[in-house]
């Protein structure tokens, strides 16, 4: 039987980069992805000739070479990538737009400040002390107290507008809580958006996970697709390994799990997961304790085959059960037949409420289209034309409801060129319209699911127009994900693209030698998972080894 | 290894570190942070890496006797004597 100095379960951002520092260390390291094809929550694929990416917007975080003690420069550091081969081309300018008022901002962050300025005299002033306030806050201070960020923002700005200006880029591209956000997490987000910015690799997503790849396999790690982990082995309170979906065992000293803490405490049984975290009597439920909405696993969904039919119980941390997260998202994929910017679209990113409080929760509607984020790739400064133009559009989703609908005989279309067949053929059935895509043989676009993602296509279109030129004359191709299909290709409960709003800071779960890693760390978006997988391999692999062997 | 290998030994390590950081004008008296942007996580990885190349262990009790090129010297001349310089 095979043993490893560790097992990583999943290969996103979070898990590649874990396995590179370890793989980089001579561990003896596997990394185990159920899908064919890597990446996670940032992955890509083709349709119909063309190239998706699924997860990036941008790249937050944005740093140039040589800055200083920034996230990125020290994500380059550990993976040893130089920044030139990363390939970054920064966004032209982006907005956060609600009814009546836009406000611009850049990777430079007077615009934003001048913006403000304008647009909110009285509040100025205020805005400087919480751009203060969030430049001397120590965000990687493990230790400091929790607090909700509401409260410490309205100190500053007593506008609500402008307060929900604020919170809406933040929330959207982090924020794993409904109404509000961990203070911390705020600046983490406000940091990586407002003083860092965006930027974004000519070739998207795929150029990155290429690169993390590829260090990866040439530092010697293992990496084993269409491999599932079944379950997470441990005995007396130690992880001992993980069975495979085939029934096979790996034994490991280490286990890393970038599923998501929800999805980990369940592989790894009834015992549960507990906290040795002294943060933990601060840590936060949603809701009433013991009220507990645990989203159904359908049978169809191969993610939870070995509990079809069944609602498992919900792990615990501590004494309250986690609760999976709520906020999952749709996003339109629109291909035009000119660039954004023949159609005055100028705008890389718009992040747009139409009411003037922005309403950051689960809709009870299967999508909520009055708010969301509005990308256009090809308006990063990129060195070449995309050969596709594309607009693509998330909206806040119910994964319920999306869940609920019926979709009997869907099947993917067989050798279908994509590297993701099943999202193809899930896709293309939105195709009703004469512009758009002919559907692909076999399907049967009538399905209550596939009628819904018609509907919800064309209403997210509709509500973005005061926001950008109306640009669905010129839409030629279109394609659109669902919560049922994140939750389809990652294997996060409820399609929760930000995992549960309870982060384990240390990553310890009370399972010695099992520690999760990613998103649920409490470390989100691309830079932030990655950085994630590294300083948990650090900690856990490769600083414990360093304190465990006798000084020479 | 004489002392200006053991100096070659650590500018080799960061420069593998850090490809981004100009290696070519490290004052040995200063301290390495002073010069460049290297973190905690970073002298754990000159740690790891003297143990991957020259077999040198380093307790992390010790991590602040690498503060400078001159302090690694002083600190790896008995432990790498005898030990060839890996480029
Ligand atoms: C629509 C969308 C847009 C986004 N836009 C941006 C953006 O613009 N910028 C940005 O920075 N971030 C963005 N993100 C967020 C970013 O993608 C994630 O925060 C990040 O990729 C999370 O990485 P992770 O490693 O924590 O988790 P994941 O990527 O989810 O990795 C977990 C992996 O584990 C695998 N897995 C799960 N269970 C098992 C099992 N039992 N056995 C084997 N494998 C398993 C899954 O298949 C998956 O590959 C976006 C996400 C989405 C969905």
């Amino acid at each position: 039987m095979p043993h490893f100095d560790a097992i990583i379960i999943g290969a996103g951002m979070s898990g590649l980069a874990a396995g590179i520092r370890l793989a980089m260390y001579d561990k003896k390291v596997v990394v185990l992805e159920r899908h064919y094809v890597w990446g996670g929550l940032n992955s890509f694929y083709q349709f119909q000739g063309h190239q998706f990416d699924v997860g990036l917007h941008a790249m937050t975080n944005y740093a140039v070479k040589g800055a200083k003690g920034l996230p990125l420069s020290r994500l380059l550091k550990q993976l040893r990538i130089r920044h030139d081969e990363l390939d970054l081309h920064e966004q032209g300018f982006s907005a956060v737009s609600f009814p009546g008022v836009k406000l611009k901002f850049s990777n430079d962050f007077n615009l934003l400040r001048s913006e403000v300025s304008r647009a909110f005299p009285q509040q100025i002033d205020g805005f400087d002390a919480l751009t203060k306030a969030v430049r001397e806050f120590n965000e990687l201070d493990l230790d400091a107290p929790q607090q909700d960020a509401r409260p410490v923002v309205r100190r500053f700005i007593t506008d609500p507008m402008l307060e929900d200006m604020i919170f809406c880029p933040l929330m959207f591209y982090g924020s794993a809580r409904e109404h509000d956000m961990d203070w911390d997490q705020f600046v983490v987000m406000f940091k990586s958006i407002f003083f860092e910015g965006f930027s974004r690799p000519q070739q998207g997503v795929r150029h990155i996970l290429k690169l993390l790849i590829d260090r990866y396999r040439k530092a010697g790690g293992e990496l084993r697709l269409k491999t599932g982990a079944a379950r997470i082995l441990h005995e007396n309170g130690r992880a001992a390994g993980v069975e495979l979906d085939n029934g096979q065992a790996l034994t490991a000293d280490t286990v890393l799990s970038s599923a998501g803490l929800v999805e980990t405490g369940r592989l790894a049984g009834s015992a549960g997961l507990r906290s040795n975290d002294p943060n933990e009597a601060s840590l936060r439920s949603e809701g009433p304790a013991g009220v507990v909405d645990v989203p159904s696993t359908t049978g169809a969904d191969r993610m939870s085959t070995r509990q079809a039919g069944q609602r498992p119980a919900l792990p615990k941390v501590g004494e309250r059960p986690v609760l999976p997260g709520k906020l999952s998202f749709t996003e339109t994929i629109s291909v035009l037949d000119c660039p954004a910017k023949q159609l005055g679209i100028e705008e890389t990113i718009v992040f747009f409420s139409n009411r003037e409080r922005f309403n950051y929760e689960q809709p009870a509607d299967d999508v909520d289209t009055s708010s969301g984020v509005i990308c256009m790739p090809g308006n990063f400064r990129l060195p070449d034309e995309p050969k596709d133009h594309l607009v693509r559009i998330t909206n806040i989703a119910n994964y319920d409801r999306w869940a609920a609908l019926g979709s009997a005989g869907f099947q993917p279309a067989p050798g279908s060129a994509g590297l993701r067949p099943a999202l193809a053929v899930d896709v293309s059935s939105t195709a009703g319209a004469d512009r758009m895509s002919a559907p692909n043989a076999g399907e049967t676009p009538a399905l209550p699911y596939y009628a819904a993602k018609q509907r919800w296509y064309e209403r997210s279109c509709a509500d973005v127009l005061s926001h950008i030129a109306d640009f669905r004359p010129h839409v030629k191709l279109v394609d659109m994900f669902t919560p049922r299909t994140i939750r389809h290709y990652t294997g996060h409960e409820g399609g929760a693209v930000y995992g549960s709003p309870r982060k384990l800071r240390t990553g310890q779960t009370g399972i010695d030698g099992l520690y999760i890693i990613g998103t649920d760390q409490g470390f989100l978006g691309i830079i932030g998972a990655a950085l994630s997988g590294i300083s948990m391999a650090n900690r856990w692999v490769l600083q414990r080894e360093g304190v465990s062997e006798p000084a020479a | 290894m004489t002392d200006e290998q053991i100096k070659q030994a650590i500018i080799g390590i960061i420069s593998d570190i850090a490809p981004d950081e100009d290696t070519s004008n490290i004052d040995p008296a200063v301290r390495l942070r002073e010069q460049m942007d290297l973190d905690s996580m970073d002298f754990l990885d000159i740690v790891m890496e003297l143990r991957k190349r020259y077999g040198v262990h380093v307790p992390d009790t010790d991590y602040m006797e690498l503060a400078s090129l001159d302090s690694c010297v002083n600190y790896l001349r008995d432990k790498m004597a005898g030990k060839a310089l890996v480029s």
